[in-house]
């Protein structure tokens, strides 16, 4: 290699470099700031400032669903395994929507309760064909496994 | 000499590569677009549905195969401007050049593809979680890339310049990938894994990686016809282009 051509290898690799430890800090240090959700546990805890709009994840605890009969108005349990959280909102859901299905919630605290003015669904990494999915939970309910989420094979 | 050095110093030369790509070209246009139609077939008609989001999850079969081309192709366009700056090689230039557009538009494909998909399942068209606002980001460098090359007059400086951003801007690419991971975002983590085995029923799987093929090579394809142009105009004067430009006024 002649020396040229040495002396921009030199140069441009020590750029990417220094522009790939600059960007490792500073993902490193957004680490706090671009935290997407909370979870109950860290609500209660207290890690939320009061007032604060921010979102809440978990799952929409089993059985706690219940809709307004003349609204829009639907009130359920978010959980993390760990604590409960009430969340009340007021329009249209995502299909994804139901019992045992990771949400995040954007609102804020209101007497104790959580008012979303957004509810979204979180969908996980899993596909899985309809046949599997009743094969896998016939096969729980036979075996007495108490139900887990199917995965693929 | 070793022969493959040797064969790697010819293909950088003009009039060789765009003999070379213009016989490679009638193949990989048609493997491209048997691949394409059997994935989509495969996608959309014979793979089954969903248990949770039933004919709505095969959408999957442009978008994720999208969304890896935007983060290959980058990567193809860094190293060749890794090589370009260098190097100085001509043939660089065009190539990553050439393919900033192409990315462009599967960068574009994808994130239109995620929120058509987003607001049925997750209940939003868009949301500002890691993913896919690195996706974004990806794109604007992608075009930031592009506006450079255009903004400079003489070609040679004109792709150096834009292939400088684009190296630097490769630092996005652990990014996009490792969002998912790396911070609470609405966007699930991935499904296939290169290593282990993957989150998706075989029969869901294998249009997904016909998809994947099948957009490489459409990549290819497109990639080689704009650099054939490229290359063409850049040499405008040589001899061999001029032979080709009389050839092609013969016939």
């Amino acid at each position: 290699m002649n020396p040229t051509r040495k002396r921009r290898l030199v140069v441009i690799s020590l750029i990417l470099g220094a522009v790939g430890i600059a960007a490792t800090l500073t993902v490193f240090a957004l680490q706090q700031n671009i935290t997407y959700l909370h979870t109950p546990v860290e609500v209660l805890a207290g890690k939320v400032p009061a007032d604060a709009r921010f979102r809440l994840g978990g799952m929409v605890k089993a059985g706690s669903i219940q809709r307004a009969g003349d609204s829009l108005k639907t009130g359920f349990t978010v959980t993390d395994g760990d604590a409960d959280m009430a969340v009340e909102y007021t329009g249209i859901l995502p299909d994804l929507f139901r019992e045992k299905q990771s949400v995040i919630a954007t609102g804020r605290m209101e007497n104790g309760r959580f008012v979303a003015s957004e509810v979204l669904a979180k969908h996980d990494e899993n596909y899985v064909p309809r046949d599997v999915a009743e094969a896998m939970a016939n096969a729980h309910k036979k075996h007495d496994i108490p139900e887990k989420k199917p995965t693929a094979q | 000499m070793n022969p493959l050095l040797l064969w790697f110093h010819k293909l950088g030369s003009p009039p060789y590569f765009y003999r070379l790509a213009g016989r490679l070209l009638p193949w990989l246009w048609g493997l491209a677009l048997i691949g394409l139609v059997a994935g989509l077939y495969g996608g959309l008609v014979l793979a089954p549905a969903d248990y949770q989001q039933s004919d709505a999850f095969r959408i999957i079969y442009v978008h994720v195969p999208s969304a890896w081309m935007s983060m290959f192709i980058y990567a193809f366009m860094a190293a060749n401007g890794f090589v370009a700056l260098v190097w100085r090689i001509k043939l660089s230039e065009t190539l990553a050049m050439a393919a900033a557009p192409i990315g462009a538009a599967f960068t574009a494909i994808c994130l239109a593809t995620g929120s058509i998909w987003g607001k049925p399942m997750w209940g939003t068209w868009w949301t500002w979680d890691a993913r896919l606002t690195s996706e974004l980001v990806l794109l604007f460098l992608y075009l930031g890339v592009i506006g450079l090359y255009h903004a400079i007059e003489d070609r040679r400086q004109a792709s150096r310049a834009a292939a400088f951003l684009a190296l630097i801007g490769i630092v996005n690419l652990p990014i996009v990938h490792f969002s998912v991971k790396w911070w609470n975002t609405l966007h699930q983590g991935s499904t296939v894994k290169l290593f282990g085995p993957s989150l998706i029923d075989g029969r869901m799987l294998w249009p997904l990686l016909v998809m994947a093929l099948a957009t490489k090579l459409l990549f290819a394809a497109s990639l080689l016809s704009r650099a054939r142009v490229d290359l063409l105009e850049l040499e405008a004067g040589k001899e061999w282009a001029r032979q080709v430009a009389l050839a092609g006024e013969r016939t």
